[in-house]
């Protein structure tokens, strides 16, 4: 009965994305095929529900209490926003609801960067939520690194602004491309205010040996909805190093797919996620070894206090033929509170034989032993019990080689801890 | 006894190593008409002379199957299932007088004898009395087909206040006891392949052991399936009361067919306080040929209900045998300080697959559960550990540990894990780790630098990477055990 309900629910949200759709579609850039393809496979099977295997730890029901329009043109110059941003010397494309602010970002050197409509190719046709991005999808940054070239840092900004009774629903389309042995860092931030609706897909291309860190800082409004799905591809000697942090949003979703295509590619999926209140994180990656001698690593920590819940599927898939795979995964959750919810789903589907793969999970709260020795060595209780969650936290943002994005996280959790003491 | 062993090898020389149990018997065979309706259920609730709370169990499960949909979640394939081509209802046809050790035809002890039920079993089956200081007795309860055939030491468990029998027995003599405990663990709408079995079981074994007794020896029943087309749905109901022990194995092998068997099973077990519950399988039914021809569906449900405080349920299987193996083996950890364990090993080669793990349910404070599952993969097949922790709201200090490894054979078979861990108490502390990786180079070097032959060595090896879970098995059991690894696993190391 309940799940009939939900469903019904959500397929009115759907619907609804459905007409503004068919009322958009002549004003909305580019080619119109795959939007109405995507629409299409949206008709017929509607938002993710929670009888989908995929979505089992994490139902879209609270998106159904509001009603999200398209965002009215930007005209602020949101300082508040701005201000947010981490302090870091280097280019940035900022995005105001959705759509470039040339007005605001400082576009790099060396690299070409296309605005103006979704970018990039498709990819992941036929998950849902990519296809209401392709659907509805009005701007997007792409950005192209040429052969051989060293990008430096960029910063790609996300900014959504409180427009108090009309929600705003936007979803860029970001595509990120290194040629053979380029390097960029690209720094990913979202942030916000007020009740909105973020869905937005990248797709990145790493060429032969090429290497592009990604850092990826999730600020988003405590009330906003955060869905972010991204496709990667790594070609033969490249590496893909990311670090996604999560603090914001009320009900989030980070997918990554990412394809080790080539021999000898390198991907690290590892992330952080502090959660608490009502917050609902999820962290969800798949990981396909196509080729042989590739190797990931995933280190994930998890904080979840009040009555957050945290959700982590991680797959790694070896397909038949990726012989020599290195595959690493390790999923660790602290609960802080009686309410807090941890669901975790490490996954390995394997068809290779000459393979060394293993994922390690653990669920817990804060160790009374190592309290104890705090204790007594004349620590306060809350500043122990502090000590320990930033330690357990520190092993996954050690591995931050990038220092100014390092110390951005850091001040992320400072902030964190701020808000938790007042 | 050599004379088994010489048959066994000309069976094995026959099949070219194949299923070494592939043989069938012929005796009369009282079956009911093929299809699945309510006459059919009617029809074997009455040649079992059943009571009408039965009957009524039945058929209100079937109404409930007839709602559910074939589960599709686990990474299995295979043909759809014609659930109206089947017997629901097969039994060796009897003369007169039922359940007299004398009566039990020939035929059948031949059968088991083949199927290497311990000798001094069939001497029991006899009648020949056990000499002096023996090894600890077992005590059989053989489900042929579809019916209970025979019991063995029921006269000795009786003395001790131990029920085991027939199922359909238990139905007629304890009448309050299987209506009290049927159905309570895994519920009739439970899922699809239990609803199913709900409401055409046939057989199976009851086992109530009363408070206090440790059950003096340890149980035992040897499932076949030998009839072409015929469905197998045992029911076995385990039920020990406070501070009860047993102790019970069961094992299985199949004759060759060449279609596929459905085989849906329901297995309850029921621990009160401080009672302890150990259950052994040993599964080697026909997995089909070495193109993935025929072999036998096994879609079990067993679960097990801690009730009281500190009762202990532990599951150990080793599974070689089925086509297809759809198995969850789990344990409700209600009452405070319950234990739960599940040792397994599955071994998968040609073109089986096997989706098996277990669920934890911790629902008690300080309840615990370990989880060791061992799969190996060989040829063409895929085996998934499929698991779930799950730590209610008030399971105050529970605590899981669990060890999934795989080990791949060949670079054409698939080993995956899908575990689900699910916490909602901060108390809680839940570790799982896993890995998968083939048998290393160094140590088969080692061995055949030690004149060991490739197989050898790939069997020692093998052996040594299921220790954990084969040290969990009765001492019987564990040497079959590992005789039927090397045996499952020949041919396919090259």
């Amino acid at each position: 009965m309940s799940a009939a309900l939900k469903t019904t629910a959500l397929d009115a949200t759907a619907q609804a994305f459905l007409t503004r759709y068919a009322g958009l579609r002549a004003r909305l850039p580019g080619s119109h095929d795959a939007r109405d393809a995507a629409a299409t496979r949206l008709r017929a099977s509607g938002l993710p529900g929670p009888r989908e295997e995929a979505w089992r730890f994490t139902h879209l029901r609270p998106i159904t209490e509001f009603t999200f329009l398209e965002p009215l043109t930007p005209i602020e110059d949101c300082p508040r926003l701005l201000a947010r941003l981490p302090e870091i010397d280097a280019p940035r494309l900022v995005f105001v609801d959705g759509r470039y602010r040339p007005d605001l970002s400082t576009p790099p050197e060396g690299i070409a960067v296309r605005v103006g409509g979704p970018a990039g190719e498709a990819v992941l046709a036929g998950e849902k939520l990519v296809d209401l991005n392709t659907m509805l999808g009005e701007d997007g940054a792409e950005i192209v690194v040429a052969d051989g070239v060293d990008a430096g840092t960029l910063v790609l900004a996300s900014l959504a602004t409180d427009r108090d009774a009309r929600h705003g629903a936007f979803h860029p389309r970001h595509a990120v491309s290194l040629g053979k042995g380029a390097k960029l860092t690209l720094i990913d931030v979202a942030l916000g205010e007020g009740v909105y609706l973020n869905n937005s897909v990248l797709a990145i291309r790493v060429a032969e040996h090429a290497h592009l860190t990604h850092l990826r800082m999730q600020l988003e409004s405590i009330r906003a909805f955060s869905f972010a799905t991204l496709f990667a591809d790594i070609a033969e000697g490249g590496e893909y190093d990311s670090f996604t942090l999560t603090i914001g949003a009320r009900l989030s979703r980070n997918e990554v797919h990412a394809n080790l295509s080539g021999p000898n590619a390198i991907a690290h999926l590892n992330a952080a996620r502090m959660l608490r209140g009502q917050q609902h994180g999820d962290f969800t990656s798949i990981i396909r070894h196509i080729a042989p001698n590739c190797q990931s690593n995933q280190t994930v920590k998890t904080v979840l206090d009040n009555a957050a819940r945290g959700v982590f599927q991680g797959k790694i898939e070896v397909a038949r033929g990726a012989q020599k795979t290195d595959g690493y995964q390790m999923n660790q959750a602290l609960l802080l509170s009686h309410d807090a919810e941890m669901n975790s789903k490490p996954q390995l589907e394997i068809y290779a034989d000459d393979v060394k793969c293993s994922h390690g999970a653990t669920v817990g709260e804060i160790d009374a032993e190592q309290l104890f020795y705090l204790r007594s060595r004349g620590v306060a209780h809350e500043e122990a019990r502090a000590m320990l969650i930033r330690a357990f936290l520190a092993e996954a943002i050690n591995g931050i080689s990038h220092e100014a994005g390092r110390a951005a996280m850091e001040t992320c959790l400072d902030a964190w801890w701020g808000a938790d003491a007042a | 006894m050599s004379e088994t062993v010489d048959s066994m090898e000309a069976v094995t020389a026959v099949t070219e190593g194949g299923y070494k149990w592939g043989f069938s018997t012929d005796i009369d065979m009282d079956m009911a008409p093929v299809g699945l309706n309510e006459d059919i259920i009617r029809l074997i609730s009455s040649k079992k002379n059943e009571p009408d709370w039965l009957l009524e169990w039945r058929l209100k499960s079937y109404a409930a199957w007839l709602t559910m949909e074939e589960p599709d979640w686990a990474m299995v394939h295979h043909e759809k299932i014609d659930y109206q081509a089947l017997h629901y209802y097969a039994a060796p046809k009897k003369k007169t007088g039922p359940k007299s050790l004398d009566e039990v035809d020939p035929e059948l002890l031949k059968t088991y004898a083949k199927l290497g039920i311990p000798l001094k079993e069939q001497a029991y089956l006899a009648g020949v009395e056990p000499a002096e200081g023996e090894r600890p007795q077992v005590a059989v309860d053989a489900v042929f087909d579809s019916v209970s055939v025979a019991t063995t030491f029921r006269d000795t468990l009786a003395k001790s206040g131990v029920i085991f029998c027939p199922i359909s027995e238990a139905v007629h003599d304890h009448p309050e006891l299987v209506r009290k405990y049927l159905g309570s663990v895994v519920p009739a709408s439970d899922n699809y392949f239990a609803a199913l079995n709900s409401a055409v079981f046939t057989d199976g074994s009851f086992v109530f052991i009363p408070k206090g007794v440790r059950c003096p020896m340890e149980l035992s029943t040897y499932f076949r399936i030998n009839a072409r087309n015929t469905g197998q749905f045992e029911r076995t109901l385990i039920v020990v009361e406070d501070g009860g022990y047993v102790s019970y194995l069961e094992g299985c092998t199949a004759p060759q067919r060449d279609e596929n068997q459905l085989h849906a099973a329901v297995v309850e077990l029921v621990a009160m306080e401080d009672a302890t519950i150990k259950y052994s399988t040993v599964q080697n039914w026909y997995p089909g040929d070495a193109d993935g021809k025929g072999g036998i569906y096994n879609f079990v449900t067993k679960r097990g209900a801690c009730r009281g405080a500190r009762s202990k349920i532990s599951w150990t299987q080793v599974e070689t045998g089925s086509a297809v193996t759809w198995k969850y083996p789990s344990c409700i950890l209600q009452g405070d300080g319950a234990v739960g364990e599940f040792y397994s090993v599955a071994v998968t080669t040609n073109h089986q697959q096997a989706d098996t793990g277990t669920k934890m349910i911790h629902i008690g404070r300080n309840t615990s559960s370990t989880i060791i599952s061992k799969g190996i993969s060989a040829g063409r097949s895929n085996n998934t550990y499929r698991g779930l922790v799950r730590v209610l709201a008030k399971a105050e200090g529970a605590r899981n540990f669990t060890q999934c490894d795989s080990l791949l054979i060949g670079d054409q078979c698939g080993a995956h894990t899908v575990p689900y861990i699910e916490s909602r108490n901060p108390t809680a502390k839940l570790e799982h780790e896993a890995t998968t990786s083939k048998i290393s180079d160094d140590q088969l070097f080692y061995c055949r630098s030690r004149g060991l032959s490739q197989e050898d060595a790939v069997g020692m090896i093998v052996n040594g990477f299921c220790r954990d879970v084969l040290k969990e098995l009765p001492m019987e059991f564990a040497v079959e055990a590992q005789k039927l690894l090397a045996i499952s696993l020949e041919g396919s190391v090259g």
